[in-house]
C-alpha cells in the first residue's frame, strides 16, 4: 500500500505546475484534476498512520524499551494469552463492545420511534439526550465516578432515601465494567437514536397509507415497514458503537483505571498500561491483537450488512 | 381515539420530559451546583443547592492554579482545534475533489485506504517512534499533524459523497475562463461545499477539543497539555478542592455547548451521515 501511494505522489510530481508560464497553459488543458492534490494528504495518512501501523507488525515481535530493541518471535503474543489480567483485558473488550452496541440498538430504535411520534417537548427531548454525546469524556468519567461513590455518592444516597442499598458501582469487581458500560450507552444512546430518527423521517409516507388501506395497525406497521427500511441507519448504529465499543479507552481509564485489580481492563487500557510500564514490544502486540479483533469483526459485518441493503 | 392521541401527546411527553430531567439534565446540574460551591461545601459531593454562590470565584481561581498552567492548555487546546481542523478540511476537500471528478485506477485503492482509516485503531507506540524519529514528540505540531492523519478519512468520505452534488458545468466554465487547478479549487469548489464543511468542521472541532487519548500518548506533561489531559491530570492532584474540579470540568465543557447552540442543524447532519459505509 505505501509503495502505490508514493507511486501516486511521484505521477503528481511530474504533472505539478512548473515555473514556466508557457508550460503550465498546456499542462491545464491536460487536466484540471490533478493527481498532486492527493500529495499533501498522503503524506500525513501515510507517514503518521499507514508507516506506524506496518510498522507495529514488526515491532510487536521484538521486545522493545527506549534503548534497544531484540527480535523475539511470537513470545509477547505468547505472553498476552498466557497472562490472565491480559486475557481479562482482551474478553472485557468483547463485552464491552457488545453489551454498549447492543443497547445503543435497542434504545435508539425505541427513542428514535418515541420521538418521531407526536408528543410535546420533542426537540427538547432530542436535543437534551444528544448532549452527552458533545461533553468531554473525561468530564463526565470524572463526574460519575463522582456520583456512583459507593458511600457518599449522589445515587447511592438517593436510592437510601427509596430504602434501597446501592452497590459499588465501581469498587464491586463483578459490577465495575457493567457500571461504566452504562455511563456509555448514557453518552452514546443520543447520537444513535439521532441517526435512527434521520432514517425514519426519510421514509416515504406513501409506504404508511398503503398499509392503512390495507388495515395495518402501528405494530404491523412498525415491524413491515420501519424496521426493515431502517436496515442502512441500524447498520450504522451497529458498525458506529462496535467500533467505538472495541477501541474504547478515554471512559474506563478516567472512571477506574481497569480496576478493581483487572476487572474493568479492556485492549485499549492494556495497550496503554504495558507502554507507561515501558514495554513497548509487548504494549505494540496488544494493538496488533486489537487491529485483528476490530479487522475481523468490522469488514466481514460491514460487507453483509450492506450487501443486505442492495438486496432489499 | 381522539382522546387516546391526546393522552400519548401530552402524558407520554411529560413523562419522557421527567424522565430526561432526572437521567440527562441532573448530572450536569450536579457539575454546575459543585462549581458553584464554596470549598467545604463542595467536598461534601451532596446534590444540593449551594448556599452560597461561588461560581465566579472559582472559574477565576481555577484559570489563575498553578501561574495560569489551564488558560495556558485552552490556548494549546484552541490552537490544536484551529490548526487541526483547518488542516483536515483543506487536505481532505483536495482529496475529495480529484477522488470524485477524476476517474482513474487507483480511486479504488484510495478508497480502500479510506475505509482502513475509519475502521483500524492507530498504532500508538509506533507512531510515537515515528514522530520521535522526525523531533515532533511532545510538541503541539507534533500533534496536530497526528489529528490530520487521524480525520483524513472521516472528511475525505463526506467531501467525496457531496462533490457529487457540484455539477461539473462549472468546472467547464472556469476552466475556458482560464482558471487553474489552484483557482478552480479555491474560488469555485470550496465555497460551494460549504454546507458539507461545516458539518466537517464542526465533528471534528468536537472530536479533537475533547480528544483526551492521543494528547496523553503524544503531548504528555504538564507544561504544555491540553485542557483534557490537564483536567486529567487535576483529578488527581485536586482531590479536596472539588469545587475547583467541576468549575474546570464546567468550563471544558463550554466550547462544545457554545458550538452546539450555534451549529445544532449541521452537528445532526454530520453525525448521521458521519456512518463507516465507504
Amino acid at each position: 500500500m505505501t509503495t502505490e501511494i508514493a507511486s501516486s505522489g511521484a505521477t503528481g510530481t511530474r504533472r505539478s505546475p512548473g515555473p514556466a508560464p508557457a508550460a503550465n497553459k498546456r499542462r491545464k488543458k491536460q487536466s484540471p484534476y490533478p493527481n498532486w492534490f492527493y500529495l499533501p494528504a498522503g503524506l500525513f495518512y501515510t507517514i503518521l498512520f499507514l508507516v506506524p501501523t506496518g510498522l507495529s507488525f514488526y515491532f510487536a515481535l521484538t521486545r522493545w524499551n527506549l534503548f534497544d530493541i531484540e527480535f523475539i518471535g511470537f513470545e509477547n503474543f505468547v505472553t498476552f494469552f498466557k497472562e490472565q489480567a491480559l486475557i481479562q483485558g482482551f474478553i472485557n473488550t468483547f463485552i464491552y463492545a457488545f453489551l454498549t452496541s447492543g443497547a445503543k440498538v435497542v434504545l435508539g430504535l425505541l427513542l428514535g420511534v418515541f420521538l418521531t411520534s407526536q408528543i410535546i417537548a420533542r426537540g427538547f427531548l432530542r436535543s437534551v439526550i444528544f448532549f452527552p454525546a458533545l461533553v468531554s469524556t473525561i468530564g463526565i468519567g470524572i463526574t460519575f465516578k463522582v456520583l456512583l461513590d459507593p458511600f457518599d455518592g449522589p445515587v447511592n444516597q438517593a436510592l437510601a432515601v427509596l430504602g434501597i442499598g446501592g452497590p459499588g458501582w465501581l469498587t464491586d469487581p463483578s459490577l465495575a465494567l457493567i457500571s461504566i458500560a452504562l455511563v456509555d450507552i448514557w453518552k452514546g444512546v443520543g447520537l444513535a437514536t439521532l441517526i435512527y430518527i434521520a432514517g425514519m423521517v426519510a421514509i416515504p409516507q406513501d409506504y404508511y397509507e398503503a398499509a392503512r388501506v390495507d388495515g395495518a395497525g402501528a405494530w404491523n406497521n412498525f415491524w413491515h415497514i420501519t424496521l426493515p427500511l431502517l436496515r442502512p441507519a441500524t447498520a450504522t448504529v451497529i458498525l458506529l458503537s462496535l467500533i467505538g465499543g472495541l477501541r474504547s479507552f478515554e471512559l474506563i481509564w478516567a472512571m477506574t483505571k481497569g480496576g478493581p485489580g483487572f476487572t474493568s481492563d479492556v485492549l485499549g487500557s492494556v495497550i496503554y498500561k504495558q507502554y507507561q510500564a515501558g514495554f513497548f514490544g509487548l504494549s505494540t502486540a496488544g494493538n496488533v491483537v486489537l487491529f485483528l479483533v476490530v479487522a475481523a469483526l468490522i469488514f466481514p459485518l460491514s460487507a453483509w450488512l450492506n450487501k443486505g441493503e442492495k438486496e432489499s | 381515539m381522539r382522546n387516546k392521541t391526546l393522552a400519548w401527546r401530552w402524558g407520554g411527553g411529560t413523562i419522557a420530559v421527567i424522565l430526561a430531567l432526572l437521567i440527562f439534565i441532573l448530572p450536569f446540574l450536579f457539575i454546575l451546583f459543585t462549581a458553584s460551591k464554596s470549598q467545604q461545601e463542595a467536598s461534601l459531593l451532596q446534590f444540593s443547592w449551594p448556599t452560597e454562590w461561588h461560581l465566579f470565584d472559582n472559574l477565576a481561581q481555577v484559570i489563575q492554579t498553578r501561574n495560569g498552567l489551564p488558560l495556558r492548555a485552552f490556548i494549546n487546546s484552541a490552537v490544536l482545534t484551529v490548526a487541526s481542523v483547518s488542516l483536515i478540511v483543506v487536505l481532505g476537500a483536495m482529496v475529495g475533489f480529484i477522488l470524485q471528478r477524476r476517474q482513474q485506477k487507483w480511486n479504488s485503492l484510495i478508497n480502500g485506504l479510506v475505509l482502513v482509516g475509519l475502521i483500524v485503531p492507530p498504532a500508538v507506540v509506533p507512531t510515537i517512534w515515528v514522530l520521535q524519529g522526525t523531533g515532533l514528540f511532545k510538541t503541539l505540531p507534533g500533534l496536530i499533524f497526528v489529528h490530520v492523519a487521524f480525520g483524513l478519512p472521516f472528511a475525505v468520505m463526506l467531501f467525496r459523497a457531496f462533490m457529487g452534488s457540484v455539477p461539473r458545468e462549472l468546472d467547464e466554465a472556469a476552466i475556458i475562463d482560464g482558471a487553474g487547478p489552484i483557482r478552480l479549487f479555491m474560488s469555485i469548489i470550496l465555497p460551494l461545499i460549504r454546507p458539507v464543511m461545516i458539518t466537517v468542521i464542526v465533528v471534528q472541532s468536537v472530536a479533537i477539543f475533547n480528544d483526551f487519548t492521543y494528547a496523553l500518548y503524544f503531548l504528555p506533561g504538564d507544561s504544555n497539555a491540553t485542557v483534557q489531559l490537564l483536567l486529567y491530570n487535576f483529578q488527581g492532584q485536586n482531590l479536596t478542592q472539588w469545587g475547583l474540579l467541576f468549575a474546570f470540568i464546567l468550563l471544558v465543557t463550554v466550547p462544545p455547548l457554545v458550538m452546539y447552540i450555534f451549529f445544532n442543524r449541521q452537528i445532526v447532519e454530520g453525525m448521521t451521515s458521519g456512518s463507516v459505509k465507504g
